[in-house]
């Protein structure tokens, strides 16, 4: 492990490993309520506030994180309404988000696209001291949130109504969950840049489901997939010199095409025949029902 | 006696048309109240106001005699919707959504104490699912997944249970298992909200049947008898009309 002896090499390693454990344990959550895209969106509101720090020359991490769990908020209030037009609602945000990031760079004249390049790509290896300290406090937090209030959040991803029934604070688990999902982005934001950012949330998750059958085994299963693609992903860039944030998420992909086809052949070898019917018949088969 | 569950002259629904349209209904301690009626009725509408999901248009409705929304002391209500819709793709066990029912009880953030996990699992074993506890709900047949739905009710070891059409599109054998268990509820001094098309296996056990008819109440008092060919021994009740009741709970869209 050679490669790992330099300095910026620990620290983007440090780095990555940090997302690879907080990114899908509160992804979890957001694949359970078919959210897989939000991180996504919020990673498109976070550049605006990473345009803000650029220009304002204050720490972008800092200003990132104001904006996205702002605009995280905003999301899940246009949630909480109704559907119909928060799609198009939640869209205008996120477009408006990446376009005022670009338009907020071009402003200043020191500061080009390629700075803005950075965070939309991710640079770990750009990784300092102080940025680590920063990222480690917020996954910190991320993982308190994920962790320790587990049957409160999937108490209301899973069925919302009935934690509405059983007297929980669902809107204010709800927004907990936004707030925290914002404080993923940022965190995840210098490893696979704010474009990258939902995939480390939600690929780890998709695979992991694949092989768990409870909701706590797929996101302790999620958070050692996503730690183990972290450090190989990163280790791969190094050695070959290719970009680390999209090695890191097609290490991921590759490990959930492999597992969905190892899983495929498995169900087929342990099953052999078609089931039995079970002596049933009062019971029609499994339908899905529309709307 | 203050009653469980109280309606006065509630109206509910859209506001040029409503779905309630002056009910008034009340369940007393330790009764077993069926509303019945067609689809289209208002019958999950009279759930939903009075489990505080709706919200009246006027009128009033009260749970323990304390306004629903001000209502706080939910552990003492256990209630099993029709279905869960949902099916996100990951997975959860059948104790761990029959954990989620006792967090009435928990102060959010809290540990989990050991009459927490009795309850769970005795919830679980009350409706004979402890051999399945640890499976993916998914992989249950309706029947199965239905009884873990009722086993989620009963973790908070509530005084009233609201039953939305339990045993719709649910196999003979997990009925029988269904109405056992609501048996044993009333046995030990529960109250009951059930909400039907028909009653099924649970007829013997409701005291007093509501019927609806668009929204309002058209009949209060016992359980009216089957009529024409309803009555008649072995008719098996097929409505060719009525969509298919999907069996897999967990199968249906996410509303």
């Amino acid at each position: 492990m050679e490669i790992f002896a330099s300095q910026f090499m620990q620290y983007a390693l440090l780095g990555a490993l940090i997302t690879g454990l907080a990114a899908p344990a509160l992804g979890t959550y957001l694949v359970q309520r078919r959210l897989a895209l939000i991180g996504d969106g919020i990673g498109h509101v976070a550049l605006t506030g990473v345009a803000v720090g650029l220009l304002t020359a204050r720490s972008p991490v800092l200003t990132a994180m104001l904006v996205a769990v702002a605009g995280a908020v905003v999301i899940e209030l246009v949630r909480e309404r109704g559907r119909t037009s928060g799609d198009v609602a939640l869209a205008i945000l996120f477009y408006g988000g990446i376009a005022g990031g670009v338009f907020l760079v071009n402003l200043s004249a020191s500061h080009t696209n390629a700075n803005l390049m950075a965070y939309l790509f991710g640079s770990p290896l750009t990784t300092t001291g102080p940025d680590l300290v920063v990222m480690a406090l917020l996954s910190g937090a991320v993982l308190l949130v994920a962790l320790g209030l587990r049957p409160w959040l999937f108490a209301v991803c899973h069925d919302e109504e009935y934690a509405r029934v059983s007297g929980l604070p669902v809107r204010a688990l709800n927004l907990l969950l936004a707030v925290t999902t914002a404080l993923t982005v940022t965190v995840a934001m210098r490893a696979v840049g704010l474009l990258l950012v939902s995939a480390l949330m939600v690929v780890p998750v998709a695979t992991a489901q694949l092989l768990a059958g409870g909701f706590r085994a797929t996101q302790w299963l999620a958070m050692g997939i996503g730690v183990l693609v972290a450090g190989a992903g990163t280790g791969f860039a190094g050695l070959y010199d290719t970009a680390p944030g999209a090695t890191i998420v097609l290490l991921a992909i590759a490990g959930f095409a492999v597992t969905t086809l190892a899983a495929a052949g498995w169900r087929r070898l342990r099953r052999p025949r078609p089931p039995e019917p079970d002596g049933t018949p009062v019971e029609p088969p499994e339908v899905m029902v529309g709307g | 006696m203050t009653a469980v569950l109280e309606l006065r002259h509630a109206v509910a629904g859209y506001p040029d048309r409503p779905v309630l349209q002056d009910v008034s209904v009340a369940v007393a301690p330790g009764e077993v109240l069926a509303v019945l009626g067609a689809n289209g009725s208002g019958k999950s509408t009279l759930v939903r106001v009075g489990l505080g999901l709706l919200p009246l248009t006027s009128g009033s409705a009260t749970l323990f005699g304390t306004p629903v929304s001000r209502f706080r002391q939910r552990h003492r209500v256990g209630y099993v919707p029709q279905r869960l819709g949902a099916g996100s793709g990951v997975p959860a066990t059948v104790a761990e959504v029959v954990g989620s029912g006792r967090l009435p009880r928990r102060r959010v953030g809290a540990g989990r104490r050991p009459a927490d996990r009795a309850a769970v699992e005795r919830a679980i074993a009350a409706v004979g699912l402890a051999a399945r506890r640890s499976e993916p709900v998914a992989t249950l047949s309706g029947g199965q997944q239905q009884r873990a739905l009722i086993a989620r009710a009963l973790a908070t070891e509530p005084d009233l249970l609201v039953l939305d059409e339990p045993t719709a599109g649910v196999d003979a054998t997990s009925q029988a298992t269904f109405a056992g268990t609501v048996r044993d509820f009333v046995a030990g001094g529960g109250t009951v909200l059930l909400v039907a098309h028909e009653l099924g296996p649970l007829a013997d056990l409701v005291d007093r049947a509501v019927v609806l008819h668009h929204g309002r109440v058209v009949h209060d008092g016992p359980v009216p008898a089957p009529a024409g060919h309803h009555a008649a021994p072995g008719h098996d009740h097929v409505h060719p009309h009525a969509p298919a009741e999907p069996p897999g709970i967990w199968q249906g869209s996410d509303r």
